[in-house]
């Protein structure tokens, strides 16, 4: 790594001018990492350090996975992760694909209706089409209480498609040309010149789809009535934010030890809590270093 | 086959020869490009299902919408349900809650990217700086459940906040609860998820800057301060313009689920906001021609203000959402 290196007419800072900086710098970082630090703790902490610490762990003491364990052996949460794991496989790839194939198809110039379509696409970021005949049109098309209904209606977002398209204009036209002399069609052109350097924004994009899809809490509570079908987010809400008991754990709760469920079940919660981040915590540093370079420029051209 | 028809491509925006009758010319577009119109059809399809069609399906504000015989069936009732939103003091209550949480967020909540910004851009280690970026991104890819749930365990009454409290003899206070501190809660909420993410924008228009200039404002004795008023500062207007304009497009707009979520907490007299009127008095009390007459009301007063702001935008010579 480079050294930092002062420009010559800028001058050191003052002391004071430095600490300020570093407190706030401090305080900044803190403000992030703290109750990220907090809840990962309390989840891995035995109960009797809850019961000491009168609630959420702030100082290491003891570790035990005992509330994953309870967690991930069966029960709503277990089955609550595999369907937003499952919704978020299907619906991101779904997305991706569909997402890259349309960027490309309006990437070409000069081809057939690619202004019409494209103003399709643009002209969605004006308004949004409204709640209720929303709900109204996925109860028509017989999607309520199904897992499309998580998928289709959020499937394409302009925004991406804009993003990629934009890229792709900018790949040098000479490479594309050379591909079509030794007689690539489109879709050669695509898999084989194009998307190999994409990877950076593909990457960020199938990102954006698969938090998206992770996170996914409006639609599924909107149009899934069975709980029984229910994603992570909806059960981080009912049995963390509301504090509704959790069905499949608060059994092994009180066998855990004498100290009643109420301090176990905080470090169930707080299990459960660290499960809705960890995936985005595992793929973000992957990604995180495209940010800058994929999605400004697609940002800033629209 | 593939030859030279698909070569032809490039050549076309630089100017054809003779010119063929003009439907021969389409029939031949349409085979060169049929496998690019293939690619588009899946999205297009989508979002024609998804945000094109449901827009017909805001006829039933006109309706007295009944679910059993569905819009064919309905009863077409013209403007009554318009007529009771004027009359409706829930709606306007939504409607100044949401106006209020806009105006809060804009002046408390507006000005944290552009510091943020400024903080990281003036660290001299890249290693610091990429690390200040990598954690102050990171709250934007939370969910909203998650981001409350966090402030819950945080600043709730059971939090770490009245944990301390607590135990150094203070009265415990529950910020999550309290309808006074809600519009404060919520923009602290809005800031902590987004405020990092924010600053992207700004980061970009400063890393744009010409450091020429820095040195030219220092040889001519500039101090940081002055550099920071001369220099930094005009670089980062248009895009303090921009989005300032693009956020005032979206006042009627706070967000769904950061007030579904704490609507209960706090109670509807603070956190109903225009989208959760809607989504009670429709899906819930199944009043849909009411709440999609709600909806619409909203829908066309936003798209007004987006389209005037882009407007504004494009008189001050900025290129909006759209360009012209």
């Amino acid at each position: 790594m480079t050294a930092a290196v002062r420009p010559a007419w800028d001058e050191a800072p003052t002391r004071l001018g430095r600490a300020v900086k570093a407190v706030v710098v401090g305080v900044v970082l803190l403000a992030v990492l703290f109750p990220l630090w907090v809840v990962v703790l309390t989840s891995v902490s035995p109960s009797t350090a809850i019961t000491e610490a009168g609630g959420l762990v702030v100082v290491p003491d003891g570790f035990t996975l005992g509330a994953y364990a309870e967690l991930l052996s069966g029960g709503t949460v277990t089955r609550s992760v595999l369907v937003s794991t499952g919704i978020t496989v299907v619906g991101t790839l779904f997305s991706v694909v569909v997402t890259l194939l349309a960027a490309y198809g309006l990437s070409r110039p000069g081809s057939f209706a690619h202004r019409p379509l494209l103003f399709v696409v643009l002209l969605t970021f004006l308004f949004g089409p409204g709640l209720i005949p929303t709900y109204l049109l996925v109860q028509s098309l017989g999607l309520l209480d199904t897992y499309a209904a998580l998928v289709l209606p959020g499937a394409v977002a302009a925004f991406n498609l804009v993003v990629l398209r934009s890229f792709f204009m900018n790949i040098p036209q000479d490479l594309v040309d050379s591909a079509r002399i030794d007689g690539a069609g489109d879709f050669r052109v695509l898999t084989r010149i194009v998307l190999p350097l994409s990877k950076g924004v593909t990457a960020v994009i199938a990102l954006f789809y698969a938090v998206g899809y992770w996170n996914a809490f409006f639609n599924a509570f909107l149009y899934l009535n069975s709980t029984d079908k229910w994603p992570l987010q909806l059960v981080l809400r009912a049995y963390v934010l509301q504090g509704q008991p959790i069905p499949g754990a608060s059994p092994a709760d009180s066998t855990l030890d004498g100290t009643g469920g109420l301090v176990a079940t905080l470090a169930v919660k707080m299990a459960v809590v660290v499960i809705a981040v960890v995936p985005v915590l595992l793929v973000y540093p992957f990604v995180q270093k495209h940010f800058t370079k994929g999605v400004i420029v697609g940002a800033i051209k629209g | 086959m593939p030859g030279a028809d698909l070569l032809e491509r490039p050549a076309v925006s630089a100017g054809r020869p003779a010119s063929p009758p003009r439907r021969a010319a389409w029939a031949r577009r349409l085979r060169r490009d049929w496998a690019l119109l293939v690619m588009v059809a899946p999205a297009v399809v989508l979002l024609a299902v998804f945000h094109y069609v449901p827009l017909f399906g805001n006829a039933v504000a006109f309706q007295d919408y009944s679910p059993y015989v569905g819009i064919a069936g309905s009863q077409w009732v013209g403007f009554s349900n318009f007529a009771r939103i004027v009359g409706d003091p829930a709606f306007w209550d939504a409607t100044a809650n949401t106006l209020t949480i806009t105006a809060f967020q804009l002046v408390f909540y507006f000005p944290v990217p552009i510091g943020l910004a400024l903080l990281v851009h003036s660290l001299l280690s890249p290693r610091l700086r990429m690390f200040v970026q990598s954690v102050v991104y990171l709250p934007h890819f939370f969910s909203w459940v998650l981001v409350i749930t966090l402030f819950q365990q945080m600043l709730g009454g059971a939090g770490v906040l009245n944990q301390f409290l607590r135990s150094h003899g203070f009265s415990p206070v529950d910020v999550m609860t309290d309808p006074d501190l809600f519009l404060v809660l919520v923009t602290a909420q809005s800031v902590w998820k987004d405020a990092g993410w924010g600053a992207i924008v700004f980061l970009a228009a400063l890393s744009t800057v010409d450091t020429s200039l820095y040195e030219a404002a220092a040889v001519d004795g500039a101090g940081r301060w002055r550099r920071m008023w001369h220099v930094t500062l005009p670089a980062l207007i248009p895009v303090i313009v921009l989005l300032l304009i693009l956020r005032l497009g979206e006042a009627l707009t706070v967000g769904f689920e950061q007030f579904l979520l704490q609507r209960d907490a706090v109670g509807a007299a603070t956190a109903e906001v225009l989208d959760t009127y809607v989504y009670f008095t429709g899906v819930v009390n199944s009043d849909f021609s009411y709440a999609a007459a709600a909806g619409l009301v909203k829908g066309l007063v936003g798209l007004a203000l987006v389209l005037a702001a882009n407007k504004v935008a494009h008189l001050v010579g900025e290129q909006g959402v759209y360009s012209r």
